[in-house]
């Protein structure tokens, strides 16, 4: 289906273009340029919104394509196209992003036309992402993401913020140019750049070994896998609060979605080979920096420990799939494996960019992230400390808020694998209590710890406004999963229909 | 050899640059220095008028003068983008000349005719129009470098350049002779029919073959200054005066490329097993040192000059796959780096104007609260430089490793990738300093530059931003010109 609207392209091209706008509106007229890049995302959203509603979302193809040549001489094309994957993910990078500007409304003073203008770009970049089904553009958009995130930690980080910047860069850049070697590679065996060519060819389990460690490479670190996870907790610690919460809401989902475009469909049988691998560094995630998260005195820390803790899950779910396609060729529990990393990666995009946004609030008022300069917020911040709890309890995978349903379905799945899998993702569910909780009893409840927390204003209209924008999504997707589910679900079973073939 | 006329006219682009340079040269004999400003738009007239011409011509002629030159649509290319950076150098270099005294016909006159021995160089049929050429190019170099000529740095930097490059023209001409002695010609057309054969034939011959081409990679090595015969490279970028290193990374490197695919592509392609293994060296070679020594520097000028080093690595794995798609994957890489490298050494210049030489890397601290533009030009060329999509060195990168990986060197590719993330390393820090950090006094300085000067870096840095999104129509027509 051709779209007479190429939404797809305006969703990219529409935020880049604003950006530049509003990066031109110059530093003195701040408010200007908060206004302009408010409207700008505000409109992005909205052209968002068809993408839901008039995807057909019974067939699972990709929808809404666009396809020209791009640099004829080596077979690009500027190709996009979206299923209900895609979908899910560029409504939840439209939606943060709206909430990441209006909640950096007072934080930024300094440059603040540039700081917008970078989240604007950011924003373009990651539905590119989301939306190319070109190899080359897929990677394009890929790697394009790194500068402006570079620049957003680097100018309006915190003191370490120059080390946290590089380490961020560098890591990712590493990783993805391995994977850049393996799509020339296949570019020059399928000599076409559709992802689609790439996953029809057919690969030695050799061929297939090493093109998947080299996505491995690229993905593992975006996710991020333990033990390549050591640059996400100082980026997430040094980053601005809108930073932390894109990083944490929509680019770390870019390493999941790359698994389920590249690896998956294009080296099944190496997925299936190595899903022993991915799993033991899931389940090595999710435990043990459970436990590291459990220790932490950063607010900012502890949370983003508990983002590699889900994101755990999300691989969990991914590979469980191909280790039950291995074990006895079950299309219905993969299909539950992925789906659950699916839904787990749109809720954690809204708890973790609640969380972060909360902690964003607190460090706006007390410019501090340490959990023992706080206690008793309750008292002078009951509003706050409602929303917050109900994050919390998010966090935990409580039945009834997004966290639950998607854990769910993966500990469902790993069931038909391995019981022992299954006990020791459980296991999260317990540690991921422990700490998520002990951090709510020691920032919000208890009695007033200090003057600053005595001084402490309950939020405003325009945070109330942000974290209950957030609070309905998780409740929205905890409660009623149905639309989410149905947008997805014959896209995935698409997804896994690919995995059950074999390359060799 | 019958004398024809039509030999003349499909030289006509290098006819009348040779022109214009001797008109230049007389009528800047009775200018004023106040009316300097003449040599530099006659200058900059001529070398568009080449360019024209060169787009205008239309001959299908392939040779003239019996094969000396060949005229073909690489040459055209090549040329384009040499004349086009040129023209761009004098631009950038008008205001810092002028503020140090060097504001003279010779800048003017030198750049011109070293361009018009690029010119033949590119154009070379023979083995004799090679080193003309050449000697035409590095001459005049040589002297450019000496221009400031009390300051001691650039003395020692031109006399370095001047001893290392009569070394390496010697091991030139040497490997010519042997060449010409294995084949009895100096005509490459000749020498590629000849070479496959005599390496087929008696060993002597293979030896004598093989040795002389052994001695043309070095020669084509210090050119493109690949490691380990990139000694000058460091010290000529810093001691030269800043505009004269932007003349020698940009445009230089176009003719570089032009000679190494006369010689290799050309006259020895019957060698290539031989010359790949040659290269894959160099290239690697070239890659780590470049790499990893540019992290120790805190001087720009000398960064960029390991950057340069690590670059023609690249370069040299586009040019090591031997085919035609290989070339135009190594031609574009050069066409690339040619004009990241101008905005880079043209930011320089911009920073440098205010009486004193911008070169640290501290001395661009805090770029972006003075002016946010500029800034932003320094992010993208430091990007583009570290191969970051969607600029315009990404897709550099991406052509020269398709290149190396077609051609079975999945290795060399990865080596070269690694020391890429490495070589990211000290591009970062550029922008680092340009945005995180805070300016300091002796930086606090307005940026003055004339019109031309700021039109041109700005239209410069943002065709990084558009090259790299529609770079299309460039490879198209590097494609095209090697009948791809």
């Amino acid at each position: 289906m051709t779209s007479t609207w190429p939404l797809l392209s305006l969703l990219i091209w529409l935020p880049i273009v604003g950006g530049a706008l509003v990066s031109l509106v110059g530093s003195e007229r701040a408010t200007t340029a908060r206004w302009l890049a408010l409207a700008v995302s505000l409109l992005v959203f909205l052209v968002s919104i068809p993408l839901f509603t008039g995807y057909d979302a019974a067939s699972g193809t990709l929808q809404f394509i666009e396809n020209h040549v791009w640099i004829g001489a080596i077979g690009a094309n500027y190709h996009l196209g979206a299923d209900g994957i895609s979908i899910a993910l560029i409504v939840l990078t439209t939606f943060t992003t709206v909430l990441t500007l209006l909640g950096a409304w007072d934080s930024v003073h300094d440059k603040v036309n540039q700081y917008l203008a970078a989240f604007l770009v950011l924003e373009g970049l990651m539905i590119g992402v989301f939306a190319a089904i070109d190899a080359l553009l897929f990677y394009v958009f890929f790697e394009g993401m790194l500068i402006p995130m570079f620049i957003i930690i680097g100018i309006w980080g915190g003191p370490r913020r120059v080390y946290a910047t590089l380490k961020f860069f560098l890591y990712t850049f590493f990783g993805s140019i391995f994977m850049l070697v393996a799509l020339i590679w296949l570019f020059l065996q399928a000599h076409s750049w559709e992802i689609a060519d790439m996953a029809n060819l057919r690969l030695s389990a050799t061929a297939q070994a090493w093109l998947f460690f080299a996505f491995l490479a690229g993905f593992a670190i975006k996710v991020p896998m333990w033990p390549v996870h050591t640059w996400l907790p100082d980026a997430h610690v040094e980053a601005p609060t809108g930073g932390s919460v894109i990083l944490a809401a929509i680019m770390l989902k870019v390493g999941g979605y790359g698994f389920i475009r590249f690896s998956l469909p294009i080296v099944p049988d190496a997925c299936q080979e190595y899903a022993w691998f991915i799993i033991a560094l899931s389940l090595i995630a999710v435990i043990y920096i459970g436990f590291v998260a459990l220790v932490q005195e950063d607010m900012k820390k502890l949370i983003a420990y508990s983002s590699v803790s889900h994101m755990g899950f999300v691989t969990l779910g991914l590979f469980i799939a191909m280790a039950l396609v291995r074990k006895d060729g079950n299309p219905e529990a993969a299909y539950l494996g992925v789906s659950g990393a699916m839904v787990q990666m749109i809720s954690h995009g809204f708890v973790s960019g609640a969380m972060f946004s909360c902690v964003g609030v607190l460090y706006d008022r007390v410019h501090s992230r340490m959990i023992k300069d706080y206690g008793g917020v309750v008292n002078t911040m009951p509003w706050f400390a409602a929303l917050w709890v109900l994050f919390s309890m998010a966090n935990c995978g409580l039945p009834g808020t997004s966290g639950f349903v998607g854990e769910f379905m993966v500990i469902l799945a790993s069931f038909q694998m391995n019981a022992w899998v299954a006990f020791a993702a459980a296991f999260t569910l317990i540690i991921g209590a422990a700490y998520t909780l002990w951090l709510v009893k020691r920032v919000i409840f208890g009695s007033v710890a200090n003057d600053h927390v005595a001084h402490l204003k309950d939020i405003d209209g325009r945070e109330a406004l942000v974290l209950g924008a957030f609070a309905a999504g998780v409740l929205l997707v905890g409660v009623w999963p149905a639309p989410l589910t149905h947008l997805m679900d014959a896209s995935v079973k698409h997804v896994v229909d690919q995995l059950m073939q074999s390359k060799i | 050899m019958p004398f024809n006329i039509h030999d003349i006219v499909l030289l006509l682009p290098e006819d009348f640059l040779l022109g214009a340079v001797c008109a230049i040269l007389l009528v800047d004999l009775f200018l004023k220095p106040a009316q300097r400003g003449i040599t530099h738009w006659l200058s900059v007239a001529a070398l568009l008028i080449t360019i024209a011409l060169i787009l205008a011509d239309t001959d299908p002629a392939t040779i003239a003068f019996g094969g000396m030159y060949v005229h073909d649509d690489v040459a055209a290319v090549l040329k384009i983008f040499i004349l086009g950076t040129t023209a761009a150098v004098f631009v950038y270099a008008r205001g810092y000349l002028r503020d140090r005294g060097l504001y003279v016909g010779e800048f003017y006159l030198l750049c011109l005719f070293a361009t018009l021995g690029a010119m033949l160089l590119v154009s070379a049929g023979s083995l004799v129009m090679v080193f003309l050429g050449l000697e035409l190019l590095t001459l005049s170099s040589y002297a450019l470098v000496a221009l400031n000529r009390d300051s001691p740095l650039s003395s020692e930097a031109a006399m370095k350049y001047f001893v290392l490059g009569a070394l390496a023209s010697g091991m030139l001409l040497y490997g010519m002779s042997m060449i010409y002695g294995a084949t009895g010609t100096l005509d490459l057309a000749q020498i590629q029919k000849l070479s496959t054969f005599v390496a087929g034939g008696a060993a002597e011959h293979q030896a004598l073959l093989l040795f002389g081409l052994v001695f043309l990679v070095v020669g084509i090595g210090f050119k493109f200054g690949a490691a380990p015969f990139h000694m000058w490279i460091p010290d000529v970028y810093q001691g030269a005066p800043t505009a004269v290193t932007l003349f020698i990374g940009s445009a230089q490197k176009i003719a570089a490329f032009g000679m190494a695919y006369r010689l290799l592509a050309g006259g020895l392609d019957g060698m290539q097993d031989h010359w790949r293994e040659m290269l894959a060296v160099l290239a690697v070679a070239s890659l780590a040192i470049g790499n990893v020594v540019a992290i120790a520097q805190t001087n720009l000028k000398r960064l960029l000059a390991y950057s340069t080093i690590s670059h023609m690595g690249f370069l040299l794995l586009g040019l090591l796959n031997g085919t035609p798609s290989g070339y135009a994957a190594a031609m574009f890489y050069a066409i690339a780096y040619a004009i990241t490298t101008t905005v880079a050494f043209g930011l320089i210049l911009l920073l440098s104007r205010s009486g004193f030489e911008a070169e640290e890397i501290d001395d661009f601290k805090g770029l972006n609260q003075r002016n946010p533009w500029y800034a932003f030009i320094v992010m993208l060329t430091m990007a583009s430089l570290a191969g970051v999509p969607p600029l315009f060195g990404f897709f550099a990168k991406l052509l020269v490793l398709k290149a190396a990986i077609d051609a079975g060197m999945l290795w060399t590719a990865i080596v070269a990738i690694v020391f890429a993330i490495i070589g990211a390393f000290y591009y970062l820090r550029v922008i680092k300093v340009v945005y995180f950090d805070v300016p300091d006094d002796k930086t606090a300085l307005a940026l003055p530059a004339d019109k031309p000067f700021r039109w041109l870096l700005s239209l410069n840095g943002v065709a990084l931003l558009v090259l790299g999104l529609f770079w299309g129509p460039l490879i198209g027509w590097c494609y095209r010109a090697l009948g791809l």
